[in-house]
Formats: structure tokens, C-alpha cells, sequence
């Protein structure tokens, strides 16, 4: 009995997903972003903007510029975030000041990587940011993924707002 | 200056000929002076544009130089310190519960540690640790616990194991019971009993997915060892635990809807009383709850079961145990939600004398922020009349 159950343990073992791994490059991500080649740019970051993007991640934030990518209005910002342990790498093209698109480049922890699957991606489809600087859509969760959630949840509004300043820097006078 | 001359000296020209035709000759310096403008106005344009690139350049260096600091010592910690790649965390509550017909007491129920290590991207150790009820050792109420001690495996790319003391993968809040993450001041009675939650055994457990949201857990490990035909007794909580009888559990979990889980949990031990009965005593439980939440509205429903094949236990009327609660919920804000909950425990089955307990819960929960909640809740117990307010505080982190 023991070793016929442990048979259909492997079994399932064999045809198990991956939870740890790369699902997608950043050049894939990028030529999937943009149908013509973006210009990579630089946000440079003051005080006041580092700090809004502290209160965005609920960390602190010390690099002093982000590169991301740009063409037209539409930008891409790779950004990587902690979840229970272990850092997240999240890709977010943003167009309008909304989501148009958000991928798990990179997913390192052994559990909760169903963040990664198109049912939770998608909810952030169309998302921006209210009056209060919060997502103004509500994300359902993944039960015991809570903190990988809450994490992408962070990088989508940083995002959101890295791509607000680099818009206000442009045509601010 | 030269330029502003020059300007000046057009306009001058300008209005001064403005009365007047100019001859070719006037025209011809005018153009001179105007090309001559416009020359030095590349020339200074040129040199801007170089001060504007230099200007990028030593911005650029400046930040790769002050980046390189901060992120060379973080990569010499990393290589170098075990301290950046330990973490701690942990989770305690504290209660106040004002029985009707009893005692009231005050209880700092639970003060648990969380240390974990991350030795390389492959392998990592999680532990937890526990001290319940304030005081522990001889004459006093508390426990000191080591309730898990694993190494997480992944030995092969969409393979894990965990090998060592883990919590079983059965119930709601077996594995996930930190305070903020659930309604109520308590736990509720029937995974406490019936599981019986918190639960954790020694041994080895494979997890993995079979498809998107569809996982599994397998595992082989030390087993009950009931006496007093009471479940949540049998726990040896791997404390030089008796196993001469493994057991083996098995769950598949559905969590492709964002919001929703389901699951199903299945046990089998070969003799739960590890030889101490005339006979083996094989037991099998079986477990399925279903977990959802929206935005607002929230739904708990939890059925588990216990078969055990022995004639004393079925002669103590402890062969069957079984149980089932219902709670639903609604956030009426980030920071607040309310709860209710009906739960039934039947130690005996089918014909046999029923002695099912229900108890009925209506409470609040109030977050502080996401991991800081106060609890207030009352139970009814609709049997034994041990009716209860109760009050507590918890955090995780």
C-alpha cells in the first residue's frame, strides 16, 4: 500500500507545474509590449518622488533613477518586489495611465506562484490610480499566496505612478 | 555679447531703414551681420549641447557610483553574512473571554517565532516556534512547541520536498492560522477537534502543481497514536513519538479563480493506536472545504470526517467523528468585518445516540492595519450552555 501510493505521488510529481522559474524573458516581455522599437529612458527621482514611491511599495526605495522603456505614450518598467522571502520580477506596460498589460517575468518562492496565471493577471487590466493613489480596481486574492499577491498589487501601483512622473516630467514646463 | 551687439545693431539698421529702401550695399551688411548671428549662435548652441552631455555623463556616474555602494555591500552581506539571508517573523494573539456560567480569564494564548534561512536559490529551512499560554513546565498551563522544522527541496526544476517537521496539509487553518487571516477571537471547534488543528507531523511531503491553480501535496509521516479514543489527544507532536504505524495524507487544491479554494484532503493510518489495542485500530480522514473572497462578501464551509475500524472504539461510540461549520462574512471596509458561523461536531453517526454540539458565533474583526486586528465575538453554544464574550488581539509579521 505505502509504495503504491508513493508510485502515484511521483506520478503526479512527473506531471507537476513549475512554481520557481523564468516565464518569460525581458526582451520577450518588451517586443510583446511595443510593436515598434522603444526607446529606453531614465527616470531620475527626487526627493518628493522617491517618497511617493516608498508610500506605493511600503518600503524604502534608495535607487536614485528607474530605466524603463517608452514609445509614444505607452511605457514598460520591469520592477522586482519582495514576497514572503524571496523578490518577484514583475513586467507592467502602462498606456493612458492605465494597465495595459502586467507579466511575472520571474517567480523565486516555492509556493504561491499562481500569481503568474492569467486569471489573477488579468484582474489588473484597465487598473489606475484613484485620488488616494491606490488601484482604483479590487484584486481578488490566492489562498496562501496573500503575500505574493500583495506584492505584484504594490508593483502594479508603482508602476502606475513611475509612469505619472516620467508623463509629468515630460510636460511640465 | 558680441551677439547682443550685433543684435542691436541689426534692429538699429532695421528701423532706421524702415523709412527708407535700402541700397544693395545696406543689404548686403545686412546679411553679413545676420550670417554672422546666426554663426555664433550655432557655435554657442554646439557648446550647450556638449555641457548638457558632459552634465549627463557625471550625473550618470554619479548614480552608478553611489548605486554600487549600497549594492556591493548588499552583494558582499549576501555572500559573505548568513544574517541577510535569515529571516524572522511570527504571530501572537491575546484573549479575554467572559463566560456566562464560568471563570473569565485573560490569556496570552499564543507568542510564536518564525526563523527561516534561504541557504541557496534550491534550499531553504522554515521553522516555528511556540510558547502557548504565557508559563510553561511542571504545575504551569503553557506549552513550549516546536511546530514546524523543515527543509524546503526543490531537487528538481518543478519538483519540492520538504523533509522534516511541517503541518499537514488538511483544513483551512492548519496551515494558515495567524490571527489577522481569520474571524473570531478563538479557533473554531471543528477543525480544533475533529482535524484536529493545529496538526503537524515528521516525515517527507512532495508538492507540486498538475495544471494552472491545481496543486497537490503528498506526504508520508508519523502518525496518531490515540488513546482515550480521544483524535485531538493522539498528536505526539513528534515529541519522541511513536512510529512503528506511518500515515500517509494527500491533498489536491483548486486556486485558478482568483478569490476562490477549494480542496479536499484525504488521511490514512494503518493503526492509529500504534499496537496498543487487541487489535489495529485503521483510521481514515477525510476533509473538503471551499474558501471564498470578494470584495465584500466572504464564505468559510469546512466537512471532515473520521472513520476508524476497531470494536473498542466503536464500543466507546468514538469509531465516527465528524464535523462541519458554515461561515460567511462581509468587509464593510479595508479595516473592518463582520462574521457569523455555525458549527456542528457529532461524535456518532449514523444510528447510533446522537451527541452532535452546535455553536453559533457573531463577531467583528477590526485591522488595525493588515496585519493588526482587534477581535470581539459572542458564542452560543446551543448545547452545553457555556456561553462566551469574547475579546482579543492579534498581529502577525
Amino acid at each position: 500500500m505505502p509504495s503504491r501510493i508513493l508510485l502515484v505521488a511521483l506520478c503526479f510529481v512527473s506531471a507537476s507545474w513549475a512554481q520557481i522559474g523564468v516565464f518569460q524573458s525581458v526582451d520577450d516581455f518588451i517586443n510583446e509590449a511595443f510593436t515598434e522599437t522603444p526607446s529606453i529612458e531614465t527616470l531620475w527621482l527626487n526627493n518628493e518622488t522617491r517618497e511617493q514611491i516608498e508610500r506605493a511599495l511600503n518600503r524604502s526605495f534608495q535607487a536614485l533613477r528607474i530605466r524603463y522603456w517608452r514609445h509614444g505614450g505607452r511605457t514598460a518598467w520591469i520592477l522586482h518586489e519582495t514576497g514572503k522571502e524571496l523578490p518577484i520580477t514583475v513586467g507592467v506596460v502602462v498606456e493612458n495611465n492605465k494597465i495595459v498589460a502586467l507579466s511575472v517575468l520571474e517567480y523565486r518562492e516555492s509556493r504561491g506562484g499562481e500569481v503568474r496565471y492569467p486569471l489573477f493577471r488579468d484582474q489588473f487590466f484597465d487598473a489606475e490610480l484613484n485620488n488616494d493613489q491606490v488601484l482604483s480596481k479590487h484584486i481578488h486574492g490566492i489562498t496562501g499566496a496573500t503575500l505574493s499577491v500583495s506584492a505584484i498589487k504594490r508593483v502594479a501601483t508603482a508602476a502606475l505612478l513611475c509612469h505619472q512622473i516620467a508623463v509629468d516630467v515630460e510636460t511640465s514646463p | 555679447m558680441k551677439n547682443i551687439l550685433l543684435l542691436s545693431t541689426l534692429v538699429l539698421t532695421s528701423t532706421t531703414l524702415h523709412a527708407q529702401t535700402p541700397s544693395l550695399d545696406e543689404l548686403w551688411e545686412i546679411v553679413k551681420a545676420q550670417e554672422e548671428l546666426i554663426q555664433n549662435l550655432q557655435s554657442e548652441l554646439s557648446a550647450n549641447e556638449n555641457k548638457i552631455e558632459e552634465t549627463h555623463i557625471v550625473a550618470t556616474s554619479v548614480a552608478e557610483a553611489v548605486e554600487s555602494t549600497f549594492s556591493a555591500s548588499e552583494t558582499n552581506q549576501q555572500a559573505e553574512s548568513w544574517a541577510n539571508r535569515t529571516s524572522i517573523g511570527g504571530y501572537g494573539e491575546h484573549h479575554y473571554n467572559i463566560v456566562e456560567d464560568g471563570s473569565d480569564q485573560i490569556d496570552a494564548h499564543r507568542y510564536v517565532l518564525y526563523i527561516n534561512h534561504h541557504y541557496s536559490d534550491t534550499i531553504q529551512f522554515f521553522s516555528e516556534f511556540e510558547l502557548e499560554h504565557s508559563l510553561a513546565g511542571d504545575g504551569k498551563p503553557g506549552e513550549v512547541e516546536l511546530e514546524q522544522a523543515f527543509i524546503n527541496w526543490q531537487f528538481a526544476e518543478n519538483h519540492n520536498a520538504s523533509i522534516g517537521q511541517f503541518l499537514l496539509p488538511v483544513g483551512i487553518l492548519n496551515e494558515m492560522h495567524e490571527p489577522d487571516t481569520f474571524y473570531g477571537v478563538e479557533r473554531n471547534n471543528v477543525e480544533k477537534e475533529v482535524i484536529p488543528s493545529t496538526w503537524w507531523e515528521s516525515g517527507v511531503m512532495l508538492s507540486g502543481e498538475l495544471a494552472p491553480g491545481l496543486a497537490y501535496d503528498a506526504a508520508i509521516h508519523s502518525g496518531l497514536m490515540v488513546e482515550n479514543f480521544r483524535i485531538r489527544w493522539g498528536r505526539q507532536k513528534s515529541a519522541e513519538a511513536v512510529a512503528d504505524d506511518l500515515a500517509f495524507t494527500g491533498r489536491i487544491r483548486y486556486t485558478a479563480m482568483p478569490g476562490l479554494e477549494l480542496s479536499a484532503s484525504v488521511q490514512y493510518q494503518s493503526d492509529i493506536a500504534q499496537g496498543t489495542l487487541t487489535d489495529s485500530a485503521s483510521a481514515t480522514l477525510f476533509e473538503t472545504h471551499a474558501v471564498y473572497q470578494g470584495e465584500v462578501f466572504g464564505l468559510r464551509a469546512l466537512y471532515a470526517a473520521w472513520d476508524i475500524y476497531n470494536a473498542e472504539f466503536e464500543q466507546n461510540g468514538s469509531d465516527d467523528l465528524e464535523g462541519w461549520y458554515i461561515e460567511p462574512s462581509v468587509r464593510l471596509s479595508q479595516s473592518t468585518g463582520l462574521f457569523a458561523r455555525y458549527s456542528n461536531i457529532d461524535p456518532r453517526r449514523g444510528d447510533k445516540p446522537s451527541q452532535e454540539t452546535e455553536q453559533f458565533d457573531i463577531g467583528v474583526n477590526y485591522w488595525l492595519n493588515p496585519n493588526v486586528v482587534l477581535k470581539a465575538d459572542y458564542q452560543n453554544n446551543l448545547e452545553a450552555g457555556d456561553d462566551a464574550f469574547n475579546l482579543g488581539v492579534g498581529w502577525s509579521f
